[in-house]
């Protein structure tokens, strides 16, 4: 069994509007280990959720090839593709724009154990407050209904409607960036626990290099469409390679204590 | 001792929605000093922006607002767009879709300084290039949906300090932008209102953020002031445990990593 779960192989995408044309993701390539985090960071319009979403099948590239666990994931149509899109889930930055606004927490976690045949009717309910007490929410919030809930607690149960079908991949965009900063810290250290218990791998897509550092075993840095650099985490913020990188770092806010004027 | 250009007793409003009130400020006691530059740090439903709000005389019809706000930096009334600009977190929808940028601007400096449409645009000229828009001549016949929104954001900081406001209020006009934006939006607020004098009111729920360049923090959290101070001291030495929570929850590249490093 290989290292890698999944590799992107020189993918590119452009999105043609009138006589416009934009070159969204040029040849790139990243690859994502089993039970690891890979932090794709960027400015605005660097492509990264591009990529994100192409790594999630959401579109599709012109050009390049995605290896998931050894199966050709462009390849794959019909059943197959329906089989392996239960191992790769999502959650997006807007936990509220994410679920049908008149959704319960139940029915939200419902869709996934019944879409994908996981889980008998009636075993639903315990499924549901099992899942909910696996992201730290209390089960007795099932009967709520989406919009009623704190956007931390919003955040959870996306994570926990991603967790539904027992992916080994999910893809997570902006996801922690509208959250407050209180409760920004609480759910990155729930994806780290998740992480460490069930050997899930993670595409963390931020523009925040710090939450990246946090959580990530390796980054990639893209600029305009093309990753400008990758590596371990620790090795690519100590010595930025690439403009974009050093940029990245020096645009972090540091708690300044002794300031003198 | 500075002198005070606003000062704020027992400010609170509340909102009303049909049968059903929340209190966005309760009893707020806050002075703004002349030209400082002071951060409003707090969450969502702290209140932070209700404040501005207020001060810029912009709340809505649904809002109550009870207590004083005095202007003694003033000696009168503000006049909101002269005395008071205002820059919006979000840079698209605080421009005229179907005015070009040279037109928004003059328009606040031929109303506010009483000068013609030539001056105006000679000043909205100055302005573009002060805010740092490449090739702010064309920029002036550009529209809004044309730039990116670090530039939009440029644009509504020229608009807002074409009268030559006294205050300057920034609600998170950073929180729509890349970090590498940001760090440079922040960097040209404090070099204007350093340059001509302003007072900056600027607000964010980030204590990182606001520590790299306010004199002064103001932590708000439910409709309440918790903590205000010099920004050393708030930081070093902060007195309320809510700010210590903020500050220990600000992630930066010194933060230890919540994971071990890479397996390979």
């Amino acid at each position: 069994m290989s290292a890698e779960l999944l590799t992107a192989t020189g993918v590119s995408k452009t999105f043609a509007s009138k006589a416009r044309r934009v070159a969204a993701l040029d040849n790139a390539s990243v690859s994502v280990a089993r039970g690891e985090t890979l932090g794709l960071v960027g400015p605005s319009g660097s492509g990264k959720s591009t990529l994100a979403r192409i790594l999630l099948r959401l579109v599709e590239p012109d050009a390049g090839r995605i290896d998931f666990d050894g199966v050709d994931l462009l390849a794959l149509n019909g059943e197959a593709l329906r089989t392996t899109r239960k191992r790769i889930q999502m959650v997006f930055q807007d936990p509220l724009a994410a679920f049908n606004p008149r959704a319960t927490v139940a029915s939200a976690l419902a869709d996934p154990l019944r879409i994908h045949g996981l889980v008998e009717r009636r075993q639903r309910p315990a499924a549901i407050a099992a899942l909910l007490q696996r992201v730290g929410l209390d089960p007795g919030l099932a009967s709520r209904a989406i919009h009623e809930i704190s956007g931390g607690q919003r955040q959870r149960v996306a994570i926990a409607r991603a967790l539904a079908t027992r992916p080994d991949l999910i893809v997570l965009d902006e996801a922690v960036s509208a959250l407050d900063v209180s409760v920004r810290g609480r759910i990155l250290e729930l994806l780290v626990e998740l992480q460490r218990e069930e050997g899930i791998a993670y595409v963390f897509v931020s523009h925040d290099l710090a939450v990246v550092r946090a959580i990530a075993h390796t980054i990639a840095i893209m600029d305009a469409g093309t990753i400008v650099e990758t590596g371990p985490t620790p090795d690519v913020v100590a010595n930025p390679q690439s403009a974009t990188g050093r940029a990245l770092v020096a645009a972090v806010p540091r708690l300044v204590v002794g300031k003198s004027d | 001792m500075s002198m005070q250009l606003a000062t704020l007793r027992d400010l609170s409003v509340l909102y009303r929605s049909g049968s059903t009130t929340r209190t966005a400020l309760a009893s707020v006691d806050l002075d703004i000093l002349a030209g400082e530059r002071l951060a409003i740090i707090g969450e969502s439903g702290s209140g932070k922006s209700t404040l501005a709000l207020a001060l810029a005389g912009l709340l809505p019809d649904n809002a109550e607002r009870s207590g004083q706000i005095a202007w003694p930096g003033l000696g009168r009334p503000p006049v909101p767009g002269g005395d008071i600009g205002f820059v919006f977190q979000d840079p698209g929808s605080s421009h005229n879709p179907v005015l070009s940028i040279g037109e928004q601007i003059a328009e606040v400096a031929r109303r506010h300084l009483g000068i013609g449409w030539r001056a105006a645009y000679a000043r909205a000229l100055d302005l573009l290039a002060r805010v740092r828009i490449p090739q702010p001549k064309a920029a002036l016949a550009a529209y809004a949906h044309e730039l990116s929104g670090g530039q939009r954001q440029r644009v509504a900081i020229a608009s807002a300090i074409a009268a030559g406001p006294r205050l300057l209020i920034a609600d998170e006009p950073t929180s729509a932008l890349d970090m590498v934006v940001q760090a440079e939006i922040v960097a040209l607020l404090d070099e204007l209102v350093r340059a001509d004098g302003m007072t900056l009111l600027f607000i964010t729920h980030d204590i990182a953020l606001a520590s790299g360049f306010a004199d002064r923090l103001a932590v708000f959290r439910d409709a309440r002031l918790v903590e205000a101070g010099a920004s050393a001291d708030v930081l070093a030495r902060p007195q309320n445990a809510y700010t210590r929570h903020l500050i220990g929850s600000h992630i930066d590249l010194a933060t230890p990593p919540l994971i071990v490093g890479p397996t390979r």
